[in-house]
């Protein structure tokens, strides 16, 4: 009786006896959210594209950061590394386009997913001997970051509220809108679709496959590098960013492969769930749920929806 | 020019779905098995046994566990680290509850414990499929690995929160321990992973395995040919990660001697199977091998085959250039050969057949 109490009644009083603390946890868990969003509609970008499940965007974010950080650290002023990191994703993109998508055209799926995971081994490499393995501090002031935080009073408590936070949301939201409507009224948006829908039938049409996987790999590494610049600024640059990234794959089949809608409500959905239940439910276990909370969302939620919460109905033909 | 099967008649049908169907192949496989139990024993010292031999055993082992699920039953699975977790954990509360029973068998049964939680975290297979697959699995991964950590039972309670694996004698040998040689461990590491390779060719060449790869290749037909989904992808859940739990259990028992599950039993381990998988070939006993020995050996090699060679590298850079080296050549091999290490040697069979001949 106790169990059950503490499992199904005390969580809920708690809630309602300290309604400010509770704002606060979904606030943080909203912020956590949009970042996964971020990470996740990397995910998607490639993955409506090219069909490839890009692995390697999580070590994206972190190469990003690292490659801003680190030039500005070798004297190169801040807004001139953040112009040159993107010259940097370019190149990426087009390097993976040229070595690793090009030859491995019509193959499984499971072997382009390897691919990335090559690609992911390659950058951490690549990343560590470059720039070292020790964590940097993410140049937020230069690139004139708010700092500090904001305390509201509200339901007879004070809810702290970061302003890189509130940056993050903003920013974060911003550049959704932005690529949705690149997406809907672009002419390479259009091509983008199209590729998305067929590949066959954009090819016959005219479309490059060639280029629009390399505008999207691109567009993928600048969504990468926001995501490091506000995941860095929040913590610190470092290596163990890429673990966080893994939180992007519940969020992403919980919205659904190839949603950019789905990546956000899914990024919400996981961030929020995933800091209550560590908040409220967490203590009950011993805590540190959240290495696996999110993951069991996710598989509660593929239980009823198979293709994710905004996926294509997936229909299998004999 | 010697490896021809001319003159070989095949006169009953036993013979003609024979594994090995040609003479020479079974000479050769002789060859290897006595080349592993006598020769790297009498010839190798113990270095070569502890950083080449074991690791490249005990992830064999693994390998072939995840190649059931994923490349025989086509279920991606990135939950393999945590299973082998479960076996090292049941094998140690095992020892420890019964000291007296032989540790090869506590090694051998943990395996049944590893499969009784693959099958729990396998039952969302029949609804989910490819990549969202992927998520179950990971559920598994995390979640193992945390209950590792916070259920203290599992580890004795011990203040370092680690396996402690204690001296258990076979036949009067200490095979775990300290004190154990690593000529034991590699000769009873080569005999259970040979012994249950044996059972998993039996099994794939088998009823079973045909209804495996039915379903690998689709299970909708598979499932309209009367092959029951459930209980086939159930049974494959269970036999792959009973092949991991006892991988695992070899792993703390007869490799490492010891450790905790977040360094030895995390994502990063689970990643490193899929890629011997995956490079080896999907669908292949021999391919599990050949992945195996490829990328556990390759950083050994890095390490310290470069500076035999005269190029002296630091220590960090060697490892980030394994790192690098290791990202481009699972690239490559994709490119060059995307089913794997196992069809260059199928092809390198091929070859040598017809050699001297082009065709």
């Amino acid at each position: 009786m106790d169990l059950l109490y503490s499992i199904f009644a005390d969580p809920f009083v708690q809630m309602a006896g300290a309604p400010d603390l509770l704002v606060q946890t979904v606030w943080e868990g909203f912020v956590g959210g949009i970042l996964y969003a971020l990470i996740a509609l990397g995910f998607v970008l490639i993955f409506k594209a090219s069909g490839v499940f890009n692995f390697a965007q999580g070590i994206m974010v972190v190469f990003a950061a690292l490659t801003l950080v680190g030039l500005y650290e070798k004297g190169v002023p801040a807004f001139l590394a953040l112009a040159l990191t993107i010259g940097v994703m370019f190149v990426i993109a087009a390097a993976v386009e040229r070595v690793v998508l090009r030859p491995l055209v019509n193959q499984p799926d499971i072997i382009l997913f390897m691919a990335t995971f090559g690609l992911t081994y390659l950058l951490i490499g690549l990343g560590e001997a470059i720039f070292g393995g020790n964590p940097k501090v993410m140049i937020a002031e230069q690139l004139y970051l708010p700092k500090g935080a904001f305390d509201i009073n509200m339901l007879g408590g004070v809810v702290t509220l970061q302003k890189i936070d509130i940056a993050a949301a903003v920013i974060a939201l911003a550049m959704i809108a932005c690529l949705s409507i690149f997406f809907q009224y672009t002419r390479i948006g259009r091509a983008l679709r199209a590729v998305a829908d067929s590949h066959k039938a954009a090819l016959s049409v005219g479309i490059s496959l060639n280029q629009i996987w390399v505008i999207v790999w691109f567009l993928a590494g600048v969504v990468a590098l926001i995501t490091g610049i506000m995941w860095g600024a929040r913590s610190d640059v470092s290596f163990a960013l890429q673990t966080v990234a893994l939180k992007a794959l519940p969020v992403l089949v919980l919205g659904g492969f190839t949603s950019i809608p789905g990546a956000v409500v899914g990024g919400l959905i996981i961030g929020i769930g995933e800091k209550i239940g560590e908040f409220y439910w967490g203590p009950l276990v011993g805590g540190a749920t959240e290495s696996w909370l999110a993951y069991c969302i996710a598989l509660v939620f593929l239980m009823f929806r198979p293709q994710g919460l905004f996926g294509e109905r997936i229909i299998e033909r004999i | 020019m010697f490896y021809r099967e001319a003159g070989q008649f095949k006169t009953t049908y036993a013979s003609d779905m024979a594994v090995f169907p040609i003479l020479q192949d079974r000479i050769g496989l002789a060859c290897i098995l006595l080349i592993g139990f006598v020769g790297i024993p009498l010839l190798s010292g113990t270095f070569f046994l502890q950083t080449v031999m074991i690791p490249f055993l005990v992830f064999s082992l693994a390998a072939i566990g995840l190649n059931i699920l994923t490349g025989y039953t086509g279920l991606l699975s990135l939950g393999s680290g945590a299973f082998m977790g479960v076996g090292a954990y049941a094998c140690y509360k095992l020892t420890t509850i019964y000291p007296d029973v032989n540790i090869v068998i506590w090694i051998l049964a943990s395996g049944f414990f590893a499969a009784g939680i693959g099958v729990v975290f396998g039952l969302p297979s029949l609804r989910i499929k490819g990549f969202y697959l992927i998520v179950a699995t990971l559920a598994a991964q995390f979640f193992l690995q945390w209950s590792f950590v916070r259920i203290p039972w599992l580890y004795n309670y011990n203040a370092s929160g680690a396996i402690e694996v204690p001296q258990r004698l076979l036949a009067g040998i200490p095979l775990t321990g300290a004190n154990a040689t690593p000529v034991t461990r590699y000769l009873v590491l080569l005999a259970i992973v040979t012994f249950l390779t044996w059972i998993a060719s039996n099994l794939v060449h088998g009823r079973i395995g045909r209804s495996w790869m039915a379903v690998r290749d689709m299970d909708i037909a598979a499932e309209l040919m009367g092959i029951r989904l459930l209980p086939a992808k159930l049974l494959a859940f269970a036999v792959s990660s009973f092949y991991c739990g006892v991988a695992g259990a070899c792993m703390m028992f007869l490799w490492y001697g010891g450790g905790e599950a977040n360094d030895a039993f995390n994502i990063n381990q689970s990643f490193i199977i899929l890629f011997m998988v995956i490079i080896g070939g999907l669908g292949s006993l021999i391919g599990s091998f050949l992945g195996a020995a490829f990328i556990s050996v390759l950083p050994t090699a890095l390490k310290f085959g470069l500076p035999a060679l005269g190029i002296a590298i630091p220590g960090t850079v060697a490892e980030h250039a394994t790192y690098i080296l290791l990202g481009a050549l699972i690239i490559f091999f994709l490119i060059v050969e995307p089913h794997g290490l196992a069809r260059l040697w199928q092809i390198g069979k091929q070859k040598l057949r017809m050699w001297p001949f082009p065709y």
